[in-house]
């Protein structure tokens, strides 16, 4: 099964213009609120219907502005699940499941499915009075009874507590490995795609920036929206100085890089990838403040005065025996990010 | 005492009601489904009865239901019914009149359902008249019910459109609004109180039923 998508949609002051080539596996789709991502899943399931286009699922065509095709979200196959889940209020949970049955085998699927997410002893409650991952559960239940041939997942954890939130996303997991089919997951989290999803979309003001494996756009995102997105905090404008050398403007220092691009703009490196003490790129930095987290301390550092600070991870035992005024520091080529704007 | 009255204006208010009921929910759906702009027109088209004077729209219904007008004729020359001067000539009146009442309310109820919910139903497979019958309108159960007593209530109080197309005929069409009116004309004053006092009575008995219908909401 695979999913086609190439569709353009204005509107004031924002447009969209997406393109995506998924077969049978996971991608995440990774943007800041308001980059589009949702706007993205509901073009797809055929909620929203998009200025011009084509969206292909799994060879059939479901909509083509040039030949007039834009068949309803009844007939499209897909299975969308909401970030507020949208349960049916009036019906219990048992009944928000097997309403997405469309057949007499669907009655018994709908029973291993209550059975497989733990609901047997809510099946005949509210979705006012279960918990937040039980009603996740619901839809997801809901959502996979349907058989979609594409499953969409929109934030799927933003409305669980954070102790809930590892949890869910092993059963999630699970449900992704097991599903045949494409699998897209809306997030703003670069730490679930990334463990969930085999390939990842970068979307930024309605354009995907880029796309890929995994691992490829986490350790060369080319963009510095994809730098950002993936949890870069390192960034500043940079300038070619000759080959192997660059200025980058806003920590106003100049640092040796091996893999310049011409038309690079922006130069990064993500804050655990600075190397304490001598080196290649190594300067001194004064401390400007020190946050202490559950697992690292998060310095704040500045290469010169009237420069923008640069993040550094450090390990607390690391930090602990230096905690000085001033410190040593380098980034290593290999560690530098060339970014595009 | 001729309970008469009585007896005819609930008659009028529940027949009425019911027809408002179908007629106002349905209107509600579809027009909550127009794009924009239409949508604004028609909703200015439905509501209109409720902010004109009940003899304006009197004036129109007898315009078209009179013996010698269009409908009125036309229904006149091929069932040979006169559509004004009867009991059900009233039941015109205050479906005009009360309609907005329902269609207003369950509109604003519609429009509450959360949009991800409708959206959902769809994507799910499910087809539109299901996802109405099954799921909006029992989500909206409350707007529904207090539109429906609203409008009842306004249709046992209507008086102007009413006396226009129905007129005050003892035993015919005589309702509480057009008797009280009557007896005070003629100086029986003191009936006049006393249908006045049931009307009061009435009025009391659904507006307390409302306040209990919109408590249950919260």
């Amino acid at each position: 099964m695979s999913l086609c998508l190439d569709i353009r949609k204005k509107f004031p002051g924002f447009s969209l213009d997406v393109s995506l080539d998924v077969g049978d596996e996971s991608i995440a789709i990774l943007g800041a609120s308001g980059s589009g991502k949702s706007l993205t899943l509901s073009c797809i399931a055929g909620i929203v219907k998009p200025d011009e286009g084509k969206i292909i699922i799994d060879g059939v065509t479901v909509f083509d502005s040039v030949k007039g095709v834009n068949l309803p979200p009844q007939k499209r196959k897909t299975g969308l699940m909401f970030q507020d889940y949208a349960l049916f209020p009036n019906m219990t949970v048992e009944e928000n499941i097997r309403v997405a049955g469309r057949n007499r085998e669907s009655k018994i699927e709908a029973e291993e499915l209550i059975r497989r997410f733990c609901l047997e002893s809510v099946r005949n409650l509210l979705p006012s009075q279960i918990s937040g991952g039980q009603k996740q559960r619901t839809a997801l239940a809901r959502t996979l009874l349907s058989r979609p041939k594409i499953l969409m997942l929109d934030e799927p954890f933003s409305a669980l507590d954070s102790h809930l939130r590892f949890q869910t996303e092993r059963e999630l997991s699970e449900v992704f490995r097991e599903f045949h089919g494409t699998v897209i997951l809306v997030s703003h989290s670069m730490e679930e795609s990334y463990r969930l999803c085999g390939k990842i979309a970068v979307i930024h003001g309605g354009h995907v920036e880029i796309s890929g494996a995994m691992d490829e756009v986490f350790s060369s995102p080319k963009t510095k929206h994809a730098a950002i997105l993936t949890g870069c905090k390192n960034i500043s404008r940079s300038q070619k100085i000759h080959d192997g050398k660059i200025y980058a403007s806003d920590w106003n220092i100049e640092l040796q890089c091996t893999d310049y691009h011409g038309d690079s703009e922006y130069v990064g490196i993500r804050s655990h990838r600075i190397i304490y003490g001598d080196g290649i790129n190594s300067f001194t930095c004064r401390v400007i403040k020190v946050i202490e987290n559950p697992f690292s301390f998060t310095v704040m550092l500045l290469a010169n005065e009237n420069a923008g600070s640069i993040f550094w991870e450090a390990d607390k035992t690391l930090w602990r025996e230096i905690e000085s005024e001033t410190v040593r520091i380098s980034f290593p080529p290999e560690n530098l990010l060339m970014l595009k704007e | 005492m001729d309970f008469y009255p009585l007896y005819n204006s609930l008659r009028v208010a529940l027949a009425s009601c019911m027809i408002v009921f179908f007629t106002g929910i349905i209107a509600a759906w579809h027009v909550s489904k127009l794009p924009a702009m239409i949508r604004g027109v028609v909703d200015v088209i439905l509501t209109l009865p409720l902010v004109l004077p009940p003899t304006v729209t009197g004036y129109f219904l007898l315009r078209l239901l009179g013996p010698r007008r269009l409908i009125g004729a036309w229904v006149m020359a091929h069932f040979g019914v006169r559509l004004s001067m009867s009991w059900y000539s009233a039941v015109f009146a205050s479906v005009v009149v009360s309609f907005p009442l329902m269609y207003r309310t369950s509109r604003g109820a519609f429009e509450s359902v959360s949009k991800n919910i409708i959206h959902s139903a769809k994507i799910l497979g499910l087809s539109e008249a299901f996802t109405f019958r099954r799921i909006v309108v029992p989500c909206c159960k409350k707007g529904i019910t207090a539109g429906a007593v609203l409008s009842f209530a306004r249709a046992l109080g209507e008086y102007g459109a009413t006396s226009m197309i129905a007129g005050y005929i003892p035993g015919k069409t005589a309702t509480i609004s057009t008797t009280v009116y009557h007896l005070w004309r003629t100086g029986n004053d003191e009936l006049a109180l006393k249908w006045v006092l049931v009307n009061i009575a009435i009025s009391f008995a659904v507006l307390i039923a409302l306040n209990v219908i919109e408590r249950g909401k919260s």
